[in-house]
């Protein structure tokens, strides 16, 4: 008998429960699970894992370089001025304030866009179509998109935004080019996290008279909260540090914005001039520093409240 | 036909459930082949045969779960009290909370107890809390759980044993107050003692529910069902109480399955 993935989940859902029972630390014991064989370990053998961890260790020794880089030449600029003035001449002088709130507003504008868009079009994916030739079209869509350099949406937002339908350069502007951009992010890791919940769950919604929407919402979206989240924690993290995007779409004003029609300048674009038209060094690794450490906080952030939410669901 | 006389002998107001006539085909693919099969009310009846055979899908028409999947066509008729739950204008939600199905895995939500069991009466739209915790109560009561569980209601349902997480399932089905419950291999993934708690937990309900299982355990089927159906590849071969299915069958190929002697894929 050929065992094909419908099959009365004897295959595909065995493995589930598998791995449920891992999460609870029953089941398998530690006899599998004994790492690879210690002894006897080829040269060859020995110097593949010595690569494998010099990688593991240049990746975090680079990235702890930048950040310790960033943050040594940018933190004696972070007084409490600099933080809640806007600047003045050009920003040699000042502080950054408008820089802040435009990078978070843009941002949110993007998101609150691309998360709905993306998200629906996930569900819609999975749960919906059962048409081949759409899912296709649209996920290499999607595919392409991811692939993209940035500056091309900036160009694109631009002239369609920004000229086109003569949005100007705006929060608007800015968000709908990030969200954009972020996109296929979202729809990909949303995807997979639908995927990733066992068919059980779909099964015992709707065996409980629950309809088609109630299932996805109450049994299917909970479940794959933490992969959906993952994704829009990543996408925030590249739609706060974009430059090449939002120069083109939000402008570079230093004005604060008092609607989302208002031009706005994000940190890293702020970054970006102060450091290219060498208005100031020391300014530029502080807005550099500030942008560094909003990173950082929205990873600890997204670490935290996925622990929160794993926790009290399991 | 003539294979089953019993059919004809049965008292239809006993029964609950009454399969007659069906074919079922996935695609190309015939799964079942003129099924004809009565479930009696607050009885027991086991299905049994060789993996592949078609059990599961006849319990899937039951509720109709089978409509969840692309491209299954069944064609004959299916009737619970007397009404046909494939003509048009059925209420599918509604037959699926009067006929609920416990599956193969324990399967619970990755929720806590208390939400596990309010899933059912919440899709089907009651928000009171007080009546909501009342269900739950008498939900856990029902499957055997009230004392064990009482004090961690809000506890991870997947933090139980499995089985537990399988009795936690048929209490999530119970506050549906569905009629018929539909038990598919509901012990093939639980330990011996675990096993018992799940029989005679149906011999429990058999009480007030009409209760259909499938299982793949012959000694099960013997000790914990009132009538046996045996099927072999997507047709029933034959039906009759448990005691003479295996004490006494008439067809040659059930004598050979009950006692071991046919081929079990
Ligand atoms: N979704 C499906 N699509 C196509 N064929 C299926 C599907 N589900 C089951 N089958 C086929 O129908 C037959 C009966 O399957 P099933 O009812 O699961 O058997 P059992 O529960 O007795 O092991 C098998 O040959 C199986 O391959
Ligand atoms: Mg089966």
């Amino acid at each position: 008998m050929t065992s094909a993935p419908w099959e009365d989940g004897s295959d595909g859902r065995e493995e589930r429960g598998g791995r449920e029972r891992d999460r609870q630390g029953r089941s398998h014991g530690s006899r599998r699970g004994g790492g690879l064989p210690r002894g006897g370990d080829s040269l060859a053998e020995r110097s593949a894992i010595g690569l494998l961890w010099a990688a593991a260790i240049s990746a975090v020794a680079v990235l702890g370089f930048i950040v310790v880089y960033v943050l040594w030449h940018g933190l004696p600029q972070l007084t409490p001025e600099f933080l809640l003035q806007s600047p003045s001449a050009m920003g040699r002088e000042g502080g950054i304030l408008p820089t802040i709130i435009g990078t978070v507003a843009v941002t949110a504008v993007g998101l609150i866009i691309a998360i709905p868009l993306g998200v629906g079009t996930a569900i819609y994916l999975t749960e919906y179509t059962r048409s081949e030739a759409v899912t296709a079209i649209i996920r290499f869509g999607a595919e392409c998109l991811a692939g993209i350099p940035s500056i091309i949406f900036g160009l694109f937002g631009f002239l369609f935004f920004v000229i086109y339908l003569k949005m100007g350069w705006s929060l608007l502007s800015g968000g709908l080019t990030l969200a954009a951009m972020v996109l296929p992010t979202i729809i990909r890791t949303t995807e997979e996290a639908i995927k990733a919940v066992p068919l059980s769950h779909r099964e015992v919604s709707l065996s409980l008279g629950a309809t088609r929407w109630q299932t996805v919402t109450r049994a299917v979206l909970p479940t794959a909260m933490p992969g959906i989240i993952t994704g829009v924690m990543l996408s925030i993290g590249r739609a706060v540090g974009e430059t090449a995007a939002v120069i083109f779409t939000a402008g570079s004003s230093l004005r604060l914005p008092t609607s989302i029609f208002s031009p706005v300048r994000t940190m890293s674009v702020h970054f970006y001039i102060l450091a290219r038209e060498g208005i100031s060094m020391p300014r530029a690794y502080g807005t550099a520093a500030v942008l560094v450490l909003l990173i950082l906080a929205i990873n600890f952030a997204a670490y935290w409240a996925m622990n929160r939410f794993v926790a009290r669901r399991t | 036909m003539a294979e089953f006389g019993i059919v004809e002998e049965y008292d239809p107001l006993e029964m609950k459930m009454e399969v007659r006539n069906v074919d079922l085909f996935y695609g190309q693919h015939q799964a079942l082949k003129g099924i004809t099969l009565p479930f009696r009310e607050q009885r027991i009846t086991a299905i049994i045969g060789p993996s592949g055979c078609g059990k599961s899908t006849l319990l899937r028409c039951l509720n109709r779960m089978n409509d969840t999947i692309e491209g299954t066509r069944v064609t004959g008729h299916i009737t619970l009290d007397g009404d046909d739950i494939y003509a048009p204008g059925t209420d599918v939600r509604a037959l699926r909370r009067r006929v609920g199905m416990v599956f193969q895995r324990p399967n619970p939500f990755p929720l806590s107890i208390f939400d596990n069991i309010a899933y059912g009466p919440k899709v089907n739209g009651l928000k009171d809390k007080e009546r909501l915790r009342h269900i739950v109560r008498t939900s856990l009561e029902g499957a055997g759980l009230w004392d064990d569980l009482k004090d961690r209601l809000d506890g991870a349902a997947l933090d139980l044993s499995l089985g537990l997480q399988q009795q936690l399932c048929v209490a999530r089905l119970l506050a549906t107050k569905p009629e018929v419950i539909l038990l598919d291999e509901p012990c093939s993934a639980l330990d011996p003692i675990s096993t018992l708690h799940i029989e005679e937990l149906m011999r429990e309900l058999s009480t007030q529910y009409t209760v259909v299982i499938v299982t793949h355990n012959m000694q099960q089927a013997a000790r914990a069902s009132d009538y046996t159906a045996f099927m072999l590849a997507g047709e029933l071969i034959e039906y009759g109480t448990t005691a003479k299915i295996f004490t006494d069958p008439d067809s040659e190929r059930t004598e050979a399955y009950v006692t071991g002697k046919l081929h079990r894929t």
